[in-house]
């Protein structure tokens, strides 16, 4: 039979949302680069925001873990609840380094600390308290395993992590973003300095690890929002102009806007 | 296809898809005179005219091997998404089902040759009118259908498959003409069954004309209204 896929809700109604966000405005100063976003973050999903630039996307993506609290003057109007608990992780009584523990990010750029492999991946360990040494070499591997970099590493924990190719600092990147068990992860433009090669095994790890984290990811390659991504929003100004299945977005958006964009018909 | 506030960035992708669209309402316009020949050869019991048919039927051929090679081409090079990627997956359907109402077309045109060198009479009473105007109706449904890729026109692609069921009652009514004349004269039987492969092949256009005409429904409305019964597709795209 046919299924009309316009029709089809954004996520299937037993699905669990790990996040929601609700009428999101954010304000650099006096400039609205969000403008009333609501939409949800479905759990061990992948979720792509996709737009051209100036759109809002990692604007977004930077509230999730509450960065744009570094700048004076940026300003928040709206939610975002991160389930099950339901904070608002916006609210100013919320402390921005619990949000941290949470929800962990992901660079453009791979950005290891001037330290070794092994310490990269232990910080967030060591910060949040943990010593013991046994559990910590437990804890690297399983998170460098995670990253698919261990088998690479294991026998050089030592060596400083800048000796890493691109990718594999971006995985490292990534496998210190898993050690604390993030329940969310924030992906900006995750590839965007690295070959294809190393990006077809960061998407690789991405389909791996979305069972354990739910993700968020930012990205100004359509094509890669296509082949990771269970759901895509499109941004344009400020405005969330669609949401949806990415297989109804890439095949049958459902406003001329987004397939505009999304066909390179934009400009 | 694309007006003037619908183009890509790249107007080189643009200058592609334009161009294969083209190729592929060229091919439907060598198809749709190569059935049309076919019917003018059976009505004229014509060998000569059968014989340009079968040429045809190579050139068709051709046609669909480049198209399909231009198409891979384009979904390699450019990763269509969107209605692009539903116009490309569109054609693929189309061209096949182009080159096949060309077969069915030679198909006839060899039923033609065989009865003229069978010896099969203009005066023998066969229903050829009858043949002539359900092919008529095919011809209109493919002809209709092109027109409505040309135009990705979903109205027009509803109206055939809306008059659709027509051809299929010309194709049962002929049926029972075919053995109501085998019956009262058994010199026609021979004559009659091949008939009955032509009949069969003018309902095959027609049915060719109808998919096209869907392919048209899916790149504009995003909709697969195939093994629908056509009351329902209205509904369903509006």
């Amino acid at each position: 039979m046919v299924t009309d896929t316009l029709e089809r809700p954004p996520a299937a109604p037993a699905a669990v949302m790990k996040a929601e966000v609700r009428n999101l405005s954010f304000f650099y100063g006096d400039f609205k680069a969000l403008k009333d976003i609501t939409m949800t973050v479905e759990e061990h999903k992948v979720t792509a925001l996709i737009g051209p630039s100036g759109c809002g996307k990692s604007t977004l993506l930077r509230c999730f873990n509450r960065m744009h609290d570094l700048y004076p003057g940026n300003r928040y109007a709206g939610e975002i609840v991160l389930k099950p608990d339901n904070v608002n992780i916006l609210a100013k009584d919320v402390d921005p380094i619990e949000v941290r523990m949470r929800i962990g990010m992901v660079f453009q750029k791979p950005n290891p600390f001037p330290k070794s492999i092994y310490d990269n991946v232990a910080y967030g360990l060591r910060v949040r308290g943990l010593r013991n040494r046994s559990e910590m070499d437990d804890r690297v591997e399983a998170a460098l395993k995670s990253g698919a970099l261990w088998d690479e590493v294991k026998h050089r924990l030592q060596d400083v992590a800048f000796a890493l190719s691109g990718g594999q600092q971006q995985r490292l990147c990534i496998a210190r973003a898993l050690a604390t068990d993030p329940e969310l992860l924030l992906f900006d433009e995750p590839t965007s300095a690295l070959d294809p090669i190393a990006t077809g095994s960061i998407e690789e790890l991405i389909q791996e690890i979305k069972h354990k984290v739910t993700i968020l990811i930012v990205t100004h390659n359509m094509q890669q929002a296509a082949r990771v991504s269970d759901y895509t929003a499109y941004m344009y100004l400020g405005d969330l102009m669609e949401f949806g299945a990415t297989n109804d977005i890439f095949m049958k958006p459902r406003r001329k806007e987004t397939e505009d964009y999304i066909t390179g018909r934009f400009g | 296809m694309n007006d003037k506030h619908d183009k890509h960035i790249s107007s080189q992708f643009d200058a592609e898809l334009g161009s294969i669209s083209t190729r592929v309402l060229e091919m439907g316009g060598v198809v749709e005179a190569q059935v049309g020949q076919a019917v003018y050869a059976l009505t004229h019991l014509s060998n000569e005219t059968a014989e340009q048919v079968l040429t045809a039927e190579e050139r068709v051929n051709a046609m669909e091997v480049e198209i399909d090679r231009d198409l891979w081409t384009i979904i390699a090079r450019r990763q269509p998404t969107a209605r692009d990627l539903r116009l490309l997956v569109a054609i693929a359907k189309a061209i096949a089902n182009l080159e096949r109402a060309g077969d069915e077309a030679a198909r006839i045109a060899r039923t033609v040759q065989k009865l003229v060198v069978s010896g099969v009479s203009s005066r023998l009473r066969l229903p050829l009118e009858d043949l002539a105007y359900a092919s008529t109706l095919a011809v209109t449904q493919l002809h209709k259908s092109l027109d409505a890729f040309a135009r990705l026109d979903v109205e027009q692609a509803l109206d055939v498959l809306k008059t659709d069921n027509q051809i299929d009652l010309e194709f049962e009514g002929l049926m029972r003409k075919l053995v109501t004349y085998m019956i009262e004269d058994p010199r026609t039987i021979s004559a009659s069954i091949d008939l009955v492969f032509v009949a069969k092949a003018i309902e095959r256009v027609g049915d060719h004309g109808k998919n096209l005409a869907e392919a048209v429904i899916y790149v504009v409305k995003g909709t697969d209204v195939r093994h629908n019964p056509v009351e329902s597709v209205e509904a369903m795209v509006r």
